[in-house]
């Protein structure tokens, strides 16, 4: 049973709890022993992105120490598991302990397709889903066969979702586009970044998409807040919900224009 | 000087037009992708050209020796310009010393980041920009928005309007053709009457001594035949070791380019032709800082393809001019901060690191994470503003106490949930101009894991 230190990101932690504990109840019910040490806020990335290493270092530093007791470490974000495989090594010196730190941090898809080789996916979920490709996750993680380059196709997001009883797949115009959230990029570059998300949405209304998913909840943030302001918003739901078997209903808004409470 | 974002939210302020720029471009990438995906070896091709650069710029002197010794075997005058201002007084030497007064001159984005034009309108010459798109930017008074497709921000009623101003087409016309007619005719006079022409390099060969144009128009070909002067301008990064390295490239530069197997002209000078004169400009600009950097090296590598732009989401929507640099885009944007940190300082945030352009680019500069290395290189020199820094210092500190951070979230979280509305969304809140906020849980994920351990 490989033992399993949770990776919650800050913001998943603060605003999407149940993204959390579906991340949760998917590792358990695969045989994890899962544990969250509560000692995690944030891996620095904000910092990092901004170009602020030495605010950052310290959070990274912090991060290696909390989870050197476990096997694996599991996130549900393809951002920030980026930032720690990719990233870490460009601000810390190099340690066999940022190695290890390094080689076993997975995100939750790659984990359950490629260490714990999860072939079946129990439950149904009778929906056209837009599967959003986050960009870290595409480009840093290889996640899935990018648009720009040239070899076979694959999809570790897409792989597990498929064998889910009644799932379709929305068939977006592009297929990977980045949604504009990109960090500060979204507050800072606001006029840009809205447009990259809204033109995502409008792809995903005219694909017929009924549920918006992504392996990072930071761009569906984005999506969802741009999506709320819409006359007819379609459910967002991180991966990992809709793995652990949650339904939209609940998420679906009805009155989006009103204070955005569903 | 307004930054990045100042200038792409009033291009964005343009919907329709804003649209209609995004389109135009997500058409080339796309046509890109189409012909690249038809070479099953298309990422061997990019690892072997990326390969092939990085020897050659690692060991660029022997190669820029040995291309000068090659030239000169060929009859060619080589010169060697430090800096833009070193580049622009050896052409207009030469022009001079052979009286010439029209000039033609084929694109060279090297030309315009060294802002030969106006120096030699200055002494009195008239300067012809033959590549269509350049030419129409030149008649418009305007920079080329993008370095391959110069004039892709202009419409066609727009390019119909400065015709008719200045090559007295009928007013109102619009047909591509016709237009391009009009210009076809207007250049021709000007091939003719001029009395030398100046041509960019894509590929120099250092094996050789000779060098590679590139065009779709063929206008290159038509600048240098004609006249007897040719003065061809060229960064020093543009080697290649041997002939046998070409092929490589011309087959990656068109298809990321425009998606076309290859260009239309693929044009190979080798010394002047029988009583004519060449020269080879070669210049540094800032060139020989960059090799010397470990983290920007490879981006010398670059074959000025334009891929990046095509790609960038960031580029489709705020248009080339929005760059303020003469190479706009993500590539723009390292070599932008590489000339004037300070001016460029807004350019690698102008970039949501989606890393598109890293898969795109034919010679596979890694050019999202040299964006983010420019990051930390703006806040090291101190370039960035205080606004920026703050909050992230002060996160960083909340961050490294879990107590601190649980109750400021939780505090924070609270606010959210009883704050009235048009205090959340107020003026200085542009996340909210367009978005939602999340909806603020009473619990979060800590407070229901530490439930669910002890129920
Ligand atoms: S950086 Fe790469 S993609 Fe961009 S213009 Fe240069 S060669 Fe082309």
């Amino acid at each position: 049973m490989p033992r399993i230190g949770l990776f919650i990101p800050c913001y998943i932690d603060q605003f999407y709890p149940d993204v959390g504990l579906a991340t949760l109840e998917v590792l358990e019910r695969y045989g994890c022993e899962v544990e969250f040490p509560e000692a995690q806020t944030c891996c620095g990335q904000p910092m990092a992105n901004t170009g602020c290493v030495d605010a950052a270092v310290p959070l990274a530093e912090r991060m290696i120490e909390i989870f050197a007791p476990y096997e694996y470490v599991v996130a549900p974000s393809g951002s920030c598991v980026a930032m720690v495989r990719e990233h870490y090594s460009d601000m810390l010196p190099l340690s066999n302990a940022l190695q290890e730190f390094q080689a076993k941090t997975f995100e939750l898809c790659e984990f359950l397709t490629d260490v714990l080789k999860i072939e079946h996916v129990e439950g149904q979920f009778p929906y056209k889903v837009g599967l959003h490709q986050s960009c870290h996750g595409l480009r840093e993680l290889r996640l899935a066969r990018s648009s720009e380059t040239v070899g076979e196709e694959f999809n570790k997001a897409r792989q597990l979702l498929e064998q889910m009883k009644g799932i379709t797949f929305a068939d977006l115009n592009r297929k990977d586009e980045c949604c504009g959230f990109g960090g500060t990029f979204a507050v800072q570059e606001e006029a840009v970044s809205c447009m990259m998300g809204l033109d995502r949405l409008a792809d995903h209304y005219e694909s017929g998409t009924e549920v918006l998913t992504a392996g990072d909840m930071s761009c569906l943030m984005h999506l969802d807040g741009l999506n709320r302001r819409q006359p007819k918003p379609v459910a967002v739901m991180h991966i990992a919900q809709i793995l652990a078997g949650r339904q939209p209903e609940g998420s679906v808004r009805v009155n989006a224009t009103e204070g955005g409470i569903a | 000087m307004a930054g990045h974002a100042t200038l792409a939210k009033d291009f964005v302020a343009n919907d329709e037009r804003a649209h209609w720029h995004d389109k135009a471009l997500w058409f080339v990438r796309h046509k890109r992708d189409n012909i690249s995906h038809s070479l099953p070896e298309w990422e061997t091709l990019r690892e072997t050209a990326s390969q092939v650069k990085l020897h050659t710029i690692t060991h660029l002197a022997k190669y820029l020796e040995e291309f000068e010794a090659n030239a000169k075997k060929l009859g060619v005058h080589v010169h060697w310009a430090s800096n833009a201002a070193e580049h622009n007084e050896i052409v207009l030497r030469i022009l001079q010393q052979h009286n010439v007064k029209r000039v033609v001159k084929s694109k060279s984005m090297l030309t315009e980041e060294c802002h030969l034009n106006p120096h030699l309108e200055a002494a009195g010459m008239e300067v012809v920009d033959t590549d269509l798109g350049e030419r129409i930017v030149q008649l418009q008074k305007e920079a080329p928005s993008h370095i391959v497709l110069p004039a892709i921000h202009i419409k066609k009623e727009e390019v119909g309007e400065v015709f008719h101003q200045f090559l007295d087409t009928e007013k109102g016309a619009s047909d591509p053709g016709y237009l391009t007619e009009a210009a076809r005719q207007h250049l021709r006079e000007n091939f003719l009457a001029a009395d030398a022409g100046i041509t960019g390099v894509n590929f120099g060969i250092a094996a050789t001594g000779g060098f590679v144009v590139c065009t779709n128009e063929g206008n290159a070909d038509l600048g240098t035949a004609l006249p007897n002067l040719h003065i061809a301008c060229m960064g020093i990064e543009k080697l290649i070791p041997a002939p046998e390295h070409l092929s490589l490239f011309t087959r990656l530069l068109a298809r990321s380019a425009t998606g076309q197997p290859i260009t239309t002209y693929t044009s190979h000078f080798h010394g002047p032709k029988p009583g004519g004169e060449m020269h080879i400009v070669l210049v540094d600009n800032g060139r020989s800082n960059i090799l010397g950097s470990d983290e920007f090296r490879s981006s010398l590598s670059c074959i000025r393809c334009g891929a990046c732009m095509n790609t960038c989401p960031v580029y489709r929507r705020s248009g080339g001019h929005s760059y303020q640099s003469t190479v706009p885009g993500p590539i723009g944007s390292i070599l932008g901060p590489a000339s004037d940190p300070a001016k460029h300082s807004s350019l690698p945030f102008a970039c949501s690191l989606c890393g598109s352009c890293t898969d795109v680019c034919p010679v596979k500069i890694d050019l999202h994470h040299q964006l983010l290395t420019w990051r930390r290189e703006i806040y090291v020199r101190g370039l960035l503003p205080l606004s920026k820094t703050f909050p992230m210092k002060v996160m960083s500190k909340v961050f490294q106490h879990p107590g601190l951070y649980a109750f400021g979230g939780g505090i924070a979280r609270k606010a959210l949930r009883v704050m009235p509305r048009w205090m959340i969304y107020n003026p200085l809140n542009s996340w909210g101009r367009k978005r939602e906020l999340p909806e603020a849980p009473k619990e979060s994920f800590r407070d229901l894991y530490k439930k669910r351990k002890r129920p």
